[in-house]
């Protein structure tokens, strides 16, 4: 689950980070009396969408006056904000952040994430701050300094000191480097983070560090121990059918081709998509209806594919261990029967009680095509998409 | 011969009364384990599928020798249950349970590293030598005894590569599902190592997925390590640019971890790979020489 920033700078103030004064407002109005509180005579007024790219698409502006935070909050609140990390269509924006403007010296680079190699969380530290980092790293490598966090004596002093030396901060810089690289490593593990990143990390005209930016990823297997971030999820950023599939303990995503597809394991979703596209079709979407799949919801997860105008047809995949083939025929057979399916569905089950589920969608009557191998399966599927 | 596990393996369950516990733990007596006992907490003396249940792991172990344990129980326990049975002295603990907090395993691994224990899983199917032991939740009949090595991140696929070597009639000298977390207790190159080892396992089928760099630090320990036939298939060729973890992923991935990397670098260490996972059998076949 991804954090807004202005959700991310409210942490970061908890655990006495230091991020610029600001409200998240939700309309004009607010916005301009967000620029009076705040007091001085140029703010700063950030689109809040879960994306990166923001200020190139035009999300995020310097404004000088109360009048001019309110008309840049009328142009983008309720609208959508498209970036290069964002789809076609873009994330809509609820909320603008309205911030005092700090004064910009230097922009450097500071975030962390679980590294599955090391099997440590790892900080990364850049003096090339402010650009799009993913490019400093695959063409400098070396500009990307890190430091492993031992997850049984957690971040010390010295690694902080190492990465400030080496950025080439001053005295009192590498002070303030050491309790911002402390107070980052603590709340990453207290609070369960998956990425953290502060991209720019500044040091302001007078030489204090500052954190401009924070992007947070909570690891969504640890939300259940912190109530307090659950509350923080914003609907309207995510994809509605993913979030309705969620709601089903469905993994569901999304994505540009014509025929559906329920498979149970996430690694055979994605083996049987790539068996499609061996076949010469296009599937329409991952679905994953998971190990202990219930009629119900196999009936959700039909209903969450069909949603989806552009299938044309459906190939349910099911290697029976834990769940029973004749179930999950059962779930087929009742959303057939409850959302009515129009397009064509070919079934190939195998495992457990794989034959008995066969049988009974062969006498269901119901217009489904049993597949007799897994190429089979692909094959058949794509003709039908083609309507041959 | 085979690895980790054969008939004589006592396994415990961590779980045992519980839904999962009960139902898997009854396959698994069915299918021949050797199941010495489970742990619930607060049942010890209880009899539960005709064994005894103990509140502790420490005193399981004690009174009946167990030296691997299975665990069902829900995620937010997982990590207790992990290090109650590596400090108890199971040497083996397979981690079923799904959704475990990613910085939960980063300690536990270090723990279990510490202390010498395998730890396979989590989310994972677990472990099987066909014939003889099961411990975990894949259908037992579709295994056969034979003579292939499958190692897995992925429980639904590790079950079409059984199912295809047993159509073929090679069998299975044992099954591993490493599982598809970010911090698994075992990575393909331990279970590797085992095959290698084992002289029941005479080729050896390797099942990835995108994501990270497991697959490719594989292959190079298979050009340097490995002389058996090694079958790979990588899922996920279709899949779009994952969901947006941001810049620092990225980073520490150097933008690695597709399936085509995964793919070029086990054919550039000599594993034969298929495109189609239908294909996993009729390649092995050809590999082998079978």
């Amino acid at each position: 689950m991804n954090l807004h920033e202005y959700q991310a700078k409210q942490l970061f103030a908890d655990y006495g980070l230091p991020v610029s004064r600001g409200y998240a407002v939700d309309t004009p109005k607010e916005a301009a009396e967000a620029c009076k509180k705040i007091g001085g005579d140029r703010w700063v007024v950030k689109a809040q969408v879960h994306a990166g790219g923001r200020g190139k698409a035009g999300g995020v502006k310097l404004v000088e006056s109360a009048e001019e935070a309110s008309a840049f909050a009328e142009q983008w609140l309720g609208k959508k904000l498209v970036t290069y990390q964002t789809d076609a269509n873009g994330q809509p924006v609820t909320k603008i952040l309205v911030e005092n403007c700090t004064d910009i010296a230097t922009e450097l680079y500071l975030g962390a994430v679980v590294d599955r190699g090391s099997r440590r969380i790892v900080f990364m530290a850049s003096t090339e701050g402010g650009v799009e980092i993913e490019k400093v790293a695959e063409e400098t490598p070396e500009k990307i300094l890190k430091a492993e966090i031992d997850p049984l004596v957690g971040a010390q002093p010295y690694q902080a000191r190492e990465l400030a030396f080496d950025l080439g901060l001053d005295k009192n810089q590498i002070k303030q480097f050491t309790k911002i690289f402390l107070g980052l490593a603590r709340m990453f593990a207290e609070k369960d983070f998956a990425l953290l990143e502060i991209n720019p990390l500044v040091i302001t005209g007078s030489g204090d560090l500052h954190c401009l930016d924070a992007k947070i990823n909570l690891d969504g297997n640890a939300l259940y121990r912190h109530p307090d971030l659950e509350a923080m999820r914003d609907p309207s950023q995510e994809d509605e059918r993913e979030a309705n599939a969620q709601k089903w303990e469905l993994n569901y995503v999304a994505l540009d081709g014509n025929i559906g597809c329920m498979v149970n394991g996430a690694g055979l979703a994605m083996g049987t998509m790539d068996i499609i596209k061996l076949s010469g079709g296009q599937p329409a979407n991952f679905l994953d209806v998971g190990g202990g799949a219930t009629k119900e919801r196999v009936a959700e997860a039909f209903k969450i594919i069909l949603s989806d105008t552009s299938v044309k047809a459906v190939l349910v995949n099911i290697f029976g261990g834990i769940v029973r083939c004749d179930m999950i025929a059962e779930g087929i057979m009742g959303a057939v029967e409850q959302v009515g399916v129009n397009v064509p569905v070919v079934v190939r089950l195998e495992g457990n009680n794989a034959e008995l589920g066969t049988q009974k969608l062969a006498d269901s009557g119901l217009n489904i095509i049993a597949a007799t191998s897994l190429t089979d399966a692909a094959q058949q599927v794509v003709k039908a998409a083609e309507g041959k | 011969m085979s690895i980790l596990i054969d008939k004589n393996t006592k396994v415990i369950c961590q779980g045992f009364t519980g839904g999962q516990g009960t139902f898997h733990s009854e396959q698994a007596i069915e299918y021949g384990t050797n199941m010495v006992g489970g742990v619930t907490p607060g049942k010890g003396g209880q009899t539960h599928l005709g064994l005894p249940v103990f509140n502790t792991v420490s005193e399981a172990v004690e009174q009946t020798g167990a030296e691997a344990s299975v665990i069902y129980v829900p995620a937010a326990f997982c990590k207790d249950s992990i290090l109650e049975a590596a400090n108890a002295g199971i040497q083996l603990i397979i981690c079923i349970t799904e959704g475990i907090p990613t910085l939960d395993m980063l300690d536990v691994k270090v723990k279990c590293d510490e202390l010498g224990v395998r730890l396979i899983g989590p989310n994972c199917p677990g472990v099987i030598t066909p014939g003889e032991s099961k411990i975990g939740i894949m259908p037992g009949h579709i295994h056969k005894p034979g003579k292939v090595g499958i190692v897995s991140r992925s429980g639904t696929l590790t079950y079409e590569a059984v199912k295809q070597t047993t159509d073929h009639g090679f069998g299975q000298s044992s099954c591993v599902g490493i599982g598809g977390d970010p911090i698994p207790g075992s990575t393909f190159i331990d279970i590797l190592e085992m095959f290698e080892k084992d002289p029941k396992t005479e080729a050896i089928v390797m099942i990835g997925e995108i994501g990270g760099t497991a697959e490719e630090e594989a292959a190079q320990y298979i050009k340097a390590h490995v002389s058996k036939p090694v079958v790979a298939y990588i899922a996920g060729v279709t899949a779009p640019p994952g969901k947006r973890m941001g810049h620092a992923g990225a980073i520490i991935a150097g933008g690695k971890g597709t399936a085509d990397d995964k793919f070029q670098a086990l054919e550039s260490a000599g594993v034969k790979t298929v495109r189609s996972l239908a294909e996993i059998g009729d390649k092995l076949k050809e590999a082998a020489g079978w």
